[in-house]
């Protein structure tokens, strides 16, 4: 009998089809990158001093967060939820109306902006207690994050041309960033909740 | 019809393997850019909290990483399910050790990036913040001072 020829398979397109799992494989995969909030700790400070060093800060010019244990927060006074929390910041670092309550304005040389009027001595504080869990604390951080990030835009869109923060040159950024420092202070933590559960035992 | 029918080759003809090479290659790279490598054997549950104005870690050498957590369940039997801290493969025993450990990972890193050191927090969600409040004193103590707390995107703000 006659013996039936196999044909050679066509393995030409076989790097055409790898390639393209390849591609697919590479846009899907979420290559595992760290991304969080960064921030600088205080320099550590000599038990003995630390009455000294007690910096005094005029009210107006100071923002107390205080997050307490059952993640409840309290701004000046006033309670609070977070999704307000924002616009609060926002109000409190740029002091658009110039309002007595908020923090004194300096004039200031920046490149690019001329001289403006800034609020150059405003500080956050932000206090927690021991008992508020992290979820709450990282996202009163990142709404005051979001807070400098928001009119950093706002004053870049307005002075660079409709450009935002990100897209700006590194020395327009700096500029930027010396209009709206960033000025959240972390207090020297406090234990109240874990004494009032003392407390209750 | 029957010109188009050749003559010979009747024998059967060897499926080509020469882009067989090239697939091994590729799937060789793929799996290279996507593994990450196992930092440490996690002894803690780590559930990141969300956030959405994060910024990236760009230099993964300069960072050296802190988990807090409370235990693993196969591991709370021995230490109890109180959120701990892991420093590299154990648990941090002693109040100081946080310290001493960041200490000894800086002196490991090149003299020129030791400035430039980033300590990574990651921290579960539901953790209290009286221990992070610890770990953070202790990072102020030993001049660790540039830290990242280490979340997940969240797509929508409030």
């Amino acid at each position: 009998m006659k013996k039936r020829e196999i044909q050679e398979i066509n393995a030409s397109s076989m790097a055409d089809i790898s390639f393209l799992l390849l591609i697919f494989f590479l846009v899907t995969t979420s290559m595992a990158t760290d991304k969080g909030l960064f921030r600088t700790l205080p320099p550590p400070i000599d038990p003995k001093e630390q009455k000294k060093t007690e910096i005094e800060v005029n009210t107006r010019n100071l923002m107390k967060i205080l997050v307490n244990s059952n993640d409840k927060l309290m701004v000046n006074g006033e309670v609070m939820d977070v999704s307000r929390l924002k616009e609060k910041a926002k109000e409190f670092i740029a002091n658009p109306a110039n309002n007595p309550d908020l923090p004194e304005k300096e004039t200031v040389n920046i490149p690019f902006f001329g001289s403006p009027k800034i609020t150059t001595k405003h500080v956050i504080s932000l206090q927690n207690d021991r008992g508020t869990s992290y979820q709450a604390y990282i996202a009163v951080q990142n709404e005051l994050v979001a807070a400098y990030n928001e009119l950093r835009d706002e004053i870049s869109a307005k002075q660079f041309d409709g450009r935002k923060y990100a897209q700006l040159t590194e020395e327009e950024q700096d500029a930027v960033k010396k209009y709206y420092p960033l000025k959240i202070s972390e207090a020297e933590p406090k234990d109240y909740g874990s004494k009032a559960v003392g407390g209750a035992q | 019809m029957a010109k188009f029918r050749k003559e010979g080759g009747k024998k059967l003809p060897a499926i080509s393997t020469a882009s067989l090479p090239d697939i091994i290659f590729m799937l060789l790279f793929f799996f290279m850019t996507t593994t990450t490598m196992k930092e440490n054997t996690m002894l803690v549950d780590v559930k990141l909290p969300e956030a959405t104005e994060l910024t990236k870690l760009e230099q993964k050498s300069l960072a050296k990483y802190i988990y807090i957590g409370s235990p693993k369940r196969e591991l709370q039997k021995l230490n109890g399910s109180e959120a701990r801290v892991q420093l590299d493969d154990a648990f941090a025993k002693k109040a100081g050790d946080v310290g001493v450990h960041i200490a000894k990972k800086r002196d490991a890193m090149p003299e020129a990036d030791q400035a430039s050191m980033i300590v990574s927090l990651k921290v579960d969600k539901d953790t209290k913040m009286g221990i992070v409040t610890d770990v953070k004193q202790e990072l102020r103590k030993a001049y660790a001072r540039k830290i990242y707390y280490t979340a997940n995107e969240r797509s929508n703000s409030y």
